[in-house]
C-alpha cells in the first residue's frame, strides 16, 4: 500500500504522516517513509526537517524513514524517490508513505507514484483555493482538511465540496475528511478512507493500471533524464548563429535521427530570426 | 559532480537549547550539504538509528546541558555496536578542554567550543565527511 501525502507548506503533512505511521503500527504493519524537502537552488544544500515529527518511531525496527532532498528535481519529489519506494517495497514494507515537498500548484508527480494520493489543506489561508484551482484537485483520492478546530474549517469544507461538484468523476469520488493531526482527531477516519480507496482500486482493477502507470512514469523519467543530458551535449555543437529556435530544435533532433514532426507542432513563424549566438 | 554530503545534526538528552544546532545546520546547508535535523531530546539510540537510515556521512551533536561525558560516549558505543564507525562523529557545546581531550580519545573526531569559526567547522566537515563519502560512494 503506497500512500502519497501532499499539500502546501505548513499544512501539517509531517504531523499527519506521523499519525498515519502510528495507526499503521497499531495494526502491526511495517512502514517505510520517504520524505522530500527542497534543495536550495543556490547552494544545492538542504535542511531536511520532516523527521522532527516522527521521533517516536526512530527506534522502531519496523519503521524505516529516509529523508530526501529534491536536488533540483521538479514535481514535488526527488529524482530517486521512485527507486526508494521500489526498494522499500522489495524489502517487504507493508505501508509506504511518501511525503512531498510543500507544493504550490503543479507538483502532481506524486499521483504517478502513489496508489492513494492524500491532498491536505488547511483553513484560513486563501491559498487553499488557489491550490484547488490548479491541478491539485484532480490528483486527490482523499482530501484532508487539517486543523479542523480552526473557525474557518467548515467554510473550506464547503468550498472543496462545491469545487468537486463541478468535476465529473468516473469511478472513485474523492472523500473529504476533517482532521486535527496534532491530537489524532479524525485520523481513524482518514485511515479508513485510505483502506476504502485501496479496496476500490483492487476491486475495480485500477490497481494494476496504477502499477503500470507508475512503471511507465519511471521509465519515462529515466529515459528523459538520459535524453536531456545527451541533448545538452548536442546543443553546443549544433547551434549556429542566426538560426531561429525552431530550426535549431529541428537540427538537434535530426542529429538524433528523429524526424521533425514534433517541432512542427507549434506553428513556425518564418519572419522570426532570433540569433541564438548566446547559446553556443 | 559528487553527491552532496549528508549530515545529521542532533540534540540529545534533556537540553532544549538548539540555537547553536540550528546555526550549524544552516551553515552546513549553505555550504551545499544536506542536513537532517532530529529535533530536541533525542536518545543516543534514536540519533544512531537516524544516521544509519539516512546514510549520513557524519553526526554533529550539540550539547549545552553538561551531560556530554555521558551522551558522547554512549553514541560512540552504539555506532560501534551497529558497525557504523565509518560515520564521522563530531560535536560541540560548552565543553571544557580537558573533557574535549578525553572525548577525542574515546573516538569523537572533533569537539568545537563556543567561538569556533563557522568556516573551520565547515572545512572540518567537508574534509572528514568527504573522505567517508569517497569510501562508501
Amino acid at each position: 500500500m503506497t500512500i502519497g501525502l501532499t499539500g502546501p507548506p505548513g499544512v501539517g503533512k509531517s504531523t499527519l504522516g506521523n499519525a498515519l505511521v502510528r495507526k499503521a503500527r497499531s495494526h502491526g504493519k511495517s512502514v517505510g517513509v520517504v520524505s522530500v524537502d527542497p534543495s536550495s537552488p543556490f547552494s544545492h544544500g538542504a535542511l531536511l526537517g520532516d523527521r522532527i515529527r516522527l521521533t517516536e518511531h526512530f527506534t522502531d525496527r519496523e519503521v524505516f524513514i529516509r529523508s530526501m532532498a529534491s536536488r533540483g528535481h521538479l514535481g514535488g519529489l526527488a529524482g530517486a524517490t521512485a527507486d526508494a519506494v521500489l526498494l522499500m517495497d522489495a524489502f517487504g514494507m507493508d505501508v509506504i508513505l511518501i511525503e512531498t515537498v510543500g507544493v504550490g500548484q503543479s507538483e502532481i508527480e506524486i499521483a504517478e507514484l502513489a496508489q492513494t494520493t492524500v491532498v491536505a489543506l488547511q483553513p484560513g489561508s486563501g491559498d487553499s483555493i488557489q491550490v484547488l484551482k490548479a491541478g491539485i484537485l484532480e490528483i486527490a483520492d482523499i482530501f484532508v482538511v487539517n486543523k479542523k478546530d480552526h473557525p474557518m474549517a467548515n467554510q473550506l469544507k464547503h468550498e472543496i465540496r462545491s469545487m468537486m461538484e463541478m468535476l465529473d468523476f468516473s469511478g472513485w469520488v474523492p472523500e473529504l475528511i476533517m482532521t486535527q493531526a496534532t491530537s489524532g482527531d479524525g485520523v481513524d477516519e482518514l485511515w479508513a478512507g485510505i483502506e476504502r480507496h485501496v479496496a476500490y482500486l483492487r476491486e475495480s482493477g485500477e490497481l494494476d493500471e496504477k502499477r503500470r502507470e507508475a512503471f511507465a512514469h519511471q521509465v519515462r523519467q529515466l529515459a528523459l533524464g538520459q535524453l536531456e543530458r545527451k541533448l545538452d551535449r548536442q546543443l553546443g555543437s549544433e547551434l549556429a548563429a542566426g538560426v531561429d529556435p525552431y530550426a535549431a530544435a529541428e537540427r538537434v533532433l535530426h542529429a538524433f535521427g528523429v524526424s521533425s514532426e514534433i517541432v512542427d507542432e507549434p506553428a513556425r513563424v518564418p519572419h522570426v530570426r532570433a540569433s541564438v549566438k548566446g547559446l553556443t | 559532480m559528487a553527491r552532496p554530503l549528508r549530515i545529521v545534526i542532533a540534540k540529545a538528552g534533556l537540553d532544549g537549547h538548539d540555537r547553536g544546532a540550528k546555526v550549524i545546520a544552516r551553515a552546513l546547508r549553505d555550504a551545499g550539504m544536506e542536513v537532517i535535523y532530529t529535533g530536541l531530546f533525542q536518545a543516543p539510540e534514536q540519533i544512531v538509528q537516524t544516521a544509519i537510515q539516512e546514510d549520513a556521512d557524519g553526526i554533529g551533536l550539540s550539547i549545552l546541558s553538561g551531560a556530554h561525558m555521558t551522551l558522547f560516549p554512549l553514541i560512540v558505543e552504539r555506532l560501534k555496536a551497529q558497525g557504523a564507525q565509518d560515520i564521522v562523529f563530531f560535536g560541540g557545546g560548552t565543553i571544557p578542554p580537558e573533557d574535549a581531550e578525553e572525548l577525542k580519545r574515546l573516538g569523537v573526531r572533533e569537539i568545537f567550543t563556543p567561538g569556533a569559526p563557522l568556516a573551520d567547522i565547515i572545512k572540518f566537515v567537508e574534509r572528514e565527511c568527504g573522505s567517508r563519502r569517497e569510501l562508501v560512494g
